[in-house]
């Protein structure tokens, strides 16, 4: 083709591609996510290095709560329920779960940069006061410029640009309308966590070998998920979520891809699984979970944090859009391997923590049981099920994150010593901060009066309505082995004596102090009055379709 | 003027609590502010009685509601009053002897650090005791009751560091727990009878429901009076109950609380009155308690056991008389009235004389008290006089209608039940004049304190004699007014019925009957006590005597027949608890721990096998998906 040809194309006479129509006010919550992502990394390249991180800090904070305020406004406005929109040529679904979940993990990202941000934890470094992040990421660990880095007070403020995208990714996923977003919106957040993994200050080898593990198992994962769409195209002639159920309902006949493929469902089932396995591995289902405890560990442990409660945010809210949007027609292959999903994903989270001796390994695996707690809400498939799911997931991140946010303050001369044993008589010396870890653990075991046993019952119930009785009951054993684990941890802490030498528990400030407050006030206000949240849920429990 | 009824119950319960949440502000006058919210309860109640009197008999009953308490479709319960007759009376005598122990208590706790307590104890009791009677529903009559209850517990227990206060302060709550127990279970007999435990609806219907239904749910409502009126079998925690401080004992284990179980019965008449097998027992639990009672009271030398005693068979004079029905009904409350005056008085008395002799309740320490102590002396002579059933004082007239009522049941039923009433009228007489004559005339046995310090005895102050001089008035008049022209009966009668028994004996011989025994009770004790000096070491006595003492061996009886056997229930069960649960609980665990472990293995830490795991996975995943569409 000549040059002249295509400068003829671009110059408009032929009909070419049609400029999409973007609804900038109603997209406003990622775009100002993802503006604040672009300019942090400018940041990083033009403004002196003293400034940065409270450039960087302010930035994120005032973007991220900018963009809560118009999620709050879009709902206001009657958004996402009763309205539903489809924005951006119909990519992208404005609905009552993605306007929800959206709001959770903007809250949840601001308590995240408000862990970040803390420096009071970490002793002076070159006479700077040192945050949870590797003074320079490219440094050999123990090497020699890493020694120099440290002295030179160097920090890695690109973990806030690198934040924010992968919240802009995350705010995407439960909201992509068709399989390609919902890829593309996939490997936004997950690239940055990879990264984000390896930035540990303290323990960079264990910190990296986190990061490469997670990449390469992630990476295995999203091939899956990618696959999984490709076979879907190939059997439906479109990747959009709601084509794809008419034509599995049988509304739809029409497009050739779709006339040859009825002879085999083989295309679509083997899609189906596929995509299922990209999205379990993201909330960490068994047998797709082995990689959890091993990067929980060894990421910094604001990281995880973040990890733990949005990652499973998104994940989960992509997971019900797919299963809720596109293949309730299926709900008879797909059920009963999800069934089998939930129950070996509980069971094995909770035994398998029971012999933890770390305490972030313990949460990892407190976490993988509660994927499988999530996933008896998802099995429900019915409007109850959807709102508990909603409910469930709100709750459950805010005490992950204020666990976490715990954890860091418990420290000796290593930095945090996660050791299980060393956190005995922790009551003892620390009883404020042994009380809220406790409240936390208690509410991940469901205990009644917080959050987490309001999401519990709720998810519970919906299944039990939706007809999964011996779920339920799988679910109830394992909470009762769950129980043990974390009850055990709230007695060594509070009916053991200190081990001498022990940990001292550092003194936060505001930053982490309101991180943590956060936690607690959600945790009881779901728990003590959490029905205006639970009819919120409710009212957002309608997917575009 | 109905809508001044809840508050009757609201001036103490505000009192009670404005002294136990306002603090410290409260300790310099707080006993005065509990005494004035009780005198007001009186006040109100004075104003509801003389409002009730411009009304004619059949209209003289009120309901007031207040609100829908558990509103839940069938199981309606409102907190709502009845104030008739009946409930009238127990306002007046509840209010206004409150009252006047209110006042007592003001001198006799005077020095007490925990005075602010105390008195929010005894509005709290005001408040539970009044609303006991005042509730037109047995669910809210289970609220007070259990009300009182608690202020029993709180109050018998008042001097906790005593262990032997904070043992009695158990043994009663445990004891009436038993009791409680029936009264609910009566509730739920009735809701599931009925559909409803309100009294209305309950009492017009009862006569639909079966014999045997009707005995049941009058067995409770007896097995519930028999606790909070320590009646046999259920009688033993009311000797210990005098570990509290005295004007309780006056208030609550003599004048008020003790008598909430013949309120119940009377309340429940109509219940009682188609259940004969029910009132049977109900008579025969009085009739033996009440010689119980007396019995225990000849032989004990705690001033205030022996009053306590005498208070139980009291009591067993009114369940006897509510348990003859129709003809007893009357007879019963207004005994309940009579004594409410002269034990209180005698406990006034009684707490009076420890007041001078440094505490002393031993009676064998006391003697010749009489000059040092006129007031008290001439009060609580008259308090004695009143329940020997002295010609024209009040327990003559109350005490004789029920002996009468006793014979009039007819039969041999009949004349069992008079004898034995009329052997308690001379017991009653023993023990009142041994405790009179041991405590004022005599020489003096007075045993000096630890210092070698003998007592002082001396007169109380008027805080403390005013209440006794008022109560000795009640003794002295209250029976004679009630008994004039039948006035009680007339009173009393639209709400509780009356009928005329067919005695075999004339009212006169029975009057006659009655005094003759009183006065050979009174000789002997004189002889016994009188003529001769009293030892000041009790002498061994009859094996009888010596099982009086020991409170008829009433606890040797519960230990062997309920507490031995329990502790090896309880032993039993432990036992297979801790072999069989627990061995099959710590079993799981160890199965799950065990699991733990070897599932830990797979996670080793190297990412091919991470990757193959999840390639598996996802083999068995599609597989799995793929075999669904198949079968």
């Amino acid at each position: 083709m000549s040059a002249s040809a295509v400068l003829a194309a671009a110059g408009g006479n032929t009909p070419s591609i049609p400029a999409p129509h973007v609804e900038y006010g109603q997209l406003s919550p990622m775009l100002v996510v993802f503006g604040a992502a672009v300019a942090g990394v400018l940041v990083e390249a033009f403004v002196p290095r003293r400034l940065r991180r409270w450039t960087q800090v302010s930035l994120s904070l005032v973007a991220l709560v900018g963009a809560f305020v118009a999620v709050v406004v879009l709902a206001a406005q009657g958004h996402g329920a009763p309205r539903i929109d489809l924005l951006a040529m119909e990519s992208v679904a404005l609905d009552g779960p993605a306007l929800f979940l959206q709001g959770v993990i903007l809250l949840v990202a601001v308590v995240t940069v408000l862990t970040y941000a803390e420096r009071r934890l970490e002793p002076k470094a070159g006479g700077e006061p040192a945050d949870a992040f590797a003074a320079q990421a490219a440094a050999t660990p123990g090497g020699e410029q890493e020694r120099a880095a440290v002295r030179a007070g160097f920090t890695t403020t690109e973990v806030f640009p690198l934040t924010m995208f992968a919240v802009g990714g995350m705010l995407l996923f439960p909201a992509a309308n068709d399989l390609l977003t919902m890829f593309v919106a996939l490997e936004v957040f997950s690239l940055p966590l990879y990264l984000l993994c390896a930035l540990a200050r303290r323990r960079r080898l264990l910190s990296q070998e986190a990061a490469v593990k997670y990449f390469l198992l992630g990476a295995f994962a999203s091939a899956f998920f990618l696959f999984g769409t490709a076979l879907l195209y190939g059997y439906a002639g479109s990747v959009k979520l709601v084509d794809i159920a008419d034509i599995v309902s049988g509304k739809t006949m029409t497009t050739a891809a779709q006339l040859s493929s009825t002879r085999s469902d083989v295309l679509l089932l083997t899609g189906l699984a596929m995509l299922a396995v990209g999205l379990l591995f993201k909330v960490g289902a068994v047998p797709f979970h082995s990689w959890t405890p091993d990067v929980y560990q060894g990421a910094p442990t604001p990281v995880t944090g973040f990890m733990a409660s949005a990652t499973k945010v998104a994940a989960f809210g992509a997971f019900l859009r797919l299963f809720y949007v596109a293949f309730p027609g299926l709900r008879l292959d797909w059920r009963p391997v999800l069934w089998g999903v939930a129950i070996l994903t509980m069971v094995v989270g909770a035994v398998l923590a029971v012999t933890q001796q770390d305490v972030k390994r313990l949460l990892a695996y407190s976490s993988i049981a509660h994927a499988g707690f999530i996933l008896t809400g998802v099995i429900a498939v019915n409007k109850q099920g959807l709102s508990s799911v909603l409910f469930y997931l709100a709750a459950y991140s805010f005490v992950t994150l204020g666990a976490f946010a715990v954890v860091t303050l418990v420290r000796d001369s290593k930095g945090e010593a996660t050791h299980l044993s060393s956190w005995a008589g922790l009551g003892r010396r620390s009883p404020l901060v042994a009380a809220v870890f406790a409240l936390f653990l208690l509410a991940f075991a469901g205990i009644p009066l917080t959050s987490g046993f309001t999401g519990k019952f709720a998810v519970f119930q919906a299944a039990a309505a939706g007809g999964a009785t011996p779920l339920v009951i799988v679910g109830v054993l394992s909470s009762a082995v769950a129980a043990f684990f974390y009850i055990r941890v709230i007695v060594l802490m509070f009916f053991s004596d200190p081990k001498p030498g022990g940990p001292t528990v550092a003194i936060p400030s505001a930053f982490t102090a309101t991180a943590i407050g956060v936690g607690v006030l959600v945790t009881l206000g779901l728990g003590l009055l959490p029905q205006y949240f639970l009819d919120l849920a409710s009212k957002a429990s309608l997917f575009a379709y | 003027m109905n809508s001044l009824i809840p508050l009757l119950v609201a001036a103490p319960l505000a009192g009670s609590a404005l002294l136990l949440l306002g603090g410290r502000a409260f300790d310099r006058f707080g006993h005065w502010l509990a005494t004035a919210l009780a005198a007001l309860s009186f006040g109100f109640g004075l104003a509801l009685f003389w409002d009730m009197l411009g009304r004619d008999g059949e209209h003289r009953a009120v309901t007031e509601h207040l609100f829908s308490w558990v509103p839940v479709n069938a199981f309606q319960a409102d907190v709502s009053f009845r104030l008739d007759q009946l409930s009238m009376t127990f306002v007046l005598l509840i209010t206004g002897v409150g009252t006047l122990i209110h006042l007592y208590s003001v001198g006799y706790m005077a020095h007490d650090e925990r005075r602010r307590r105390f008195f929010a104890y005894l509005n709290l009791f005001l408040a539970a005791m009044l609303l006991l009677v005042l509730a037109d529903n047995y669910l809210l009559l289970y609220f007070g009751w259990e009300g009182v209850g608690l202020a029993s517990y709180l109050l018998i227990g008042f001097w906790q560091h005593k262990p032997s206060a904070a043992t009695a302060a158990k043994k009663a709550f445990i004891v009436n727990r038993v009791g409680d127990m029936g009264l609910s279970i009566a509730i739920m007999l009735m809701f599931a009878e009925f559909g409803s435990f309100a009294f209305t609806p309950v009492f017009d219907s009862a006569h639909e429901a079966s014999e045997g239904k009707l005995t049941a749910i009058g067995l409770m409502l007896l097995l519930a009076a028999c606790g909070k009126s320590a009646q046999v079998p259920l009688q033993s925690w009311l000797g210990d109950a005098m570990e509290g401080p005295t004007p309780v004992s006056a208030l609550i284990h003599a004048a008020t609380m003790v008598t909430a179980g013949v309120y119940l019965i009377t309340r429940s008449a109509a219940i009682f009155n188609l259940a004969p097998d029910a009132r049977t027992a109900v008579v025969v639990v009085g009739a033996v308690t009440l010689l119980f009672g007396a019995i225990v009271g000849c032989a004990k030398d705690d001033i205030k056991k022996a009053l306590a005693g005498s208070t139980m068979s009291q009591i067993g004079y009114m369940v006897l008389a509510a348990g003859l029905g129709p003809i007893g009904y009357v007879f019963a409350i207004m005994h309940l009235v009579t004594h409410g005056f002269f034990k209180a008085g005698l406990f006034l008395g009684a707490g009076s004389v420890m007041h001078g002799m440094d505490d002393e309740v031993n009676m064998r320490h006391y003697g010749g008290l009489r000059k040092h102590m006129p007031w008290t002396f001439a009060t609580f002579g008259l308090g004695y006089l009143a329940i020997i059933g002295f010609p024209g004082l009040s327990g003559f007239f109350s005490k004789d209608r029920i002996i009468e009522a006793a014979f009039a049941e007819g039969g041999t039923e009949g004349w069992i039940l008079g004898l034995c009433a009329l052997v308690g009228a001379a017991v009653t007489a023993f023990y009142m004049t041994r405790v009179m004559l041991l405590t004022f005339f005599g020489e003096k046995r007075w045993q000096p304190d630890a210092e070698g310090n003998l007592p002082h005895p001396h007169e109380a102050p008027r805080t403390m004699v005013i209440p006794m001089v008022l109560l000795a008035v009640g003794s002295v008049f209250a029976g004679a007014l009630f008994d004039i022209n039948d006035s009680f009966l007339k009173w009393l009668e639209p709400v509780t019925g009356h009928s005329e028994g067919n005695s075999p004996l004339s009212s006169w011989t029975v009057t006659g009957l009655t005094t003759v025994c009183m006065l050979a009770g009174l000789g002997l004790a004189y002889v016994m006590y009188g003529r001769s000096p009293v030892p000041v070491v009790p002498p061994v006595g009859s094996p009888l005597t010596r099982a009086a003492r020991r409170d008829l061996l009433q606890d040797d009886f519960n230990h062997a027949v309920l507490v031995r056997p329990g502790s090896a229930l309880t032993a039993t069960l432990v036992f297979f608890d801790s072999r069989g649960l627990d061995g099959f609980v710590n079993g799981l665990a160890a199965v799950i721990g065990g699991l733990s472990g070897r599932l830990r293995r797979v996670q080793n830490g190297f990412v091919r096998s991470y990757a193959l795991s999840m390639f598996g996975g996802t083999l068995v995943l599609v597989a799995s998906t793929l075999l669904m569409r198949s079968v």
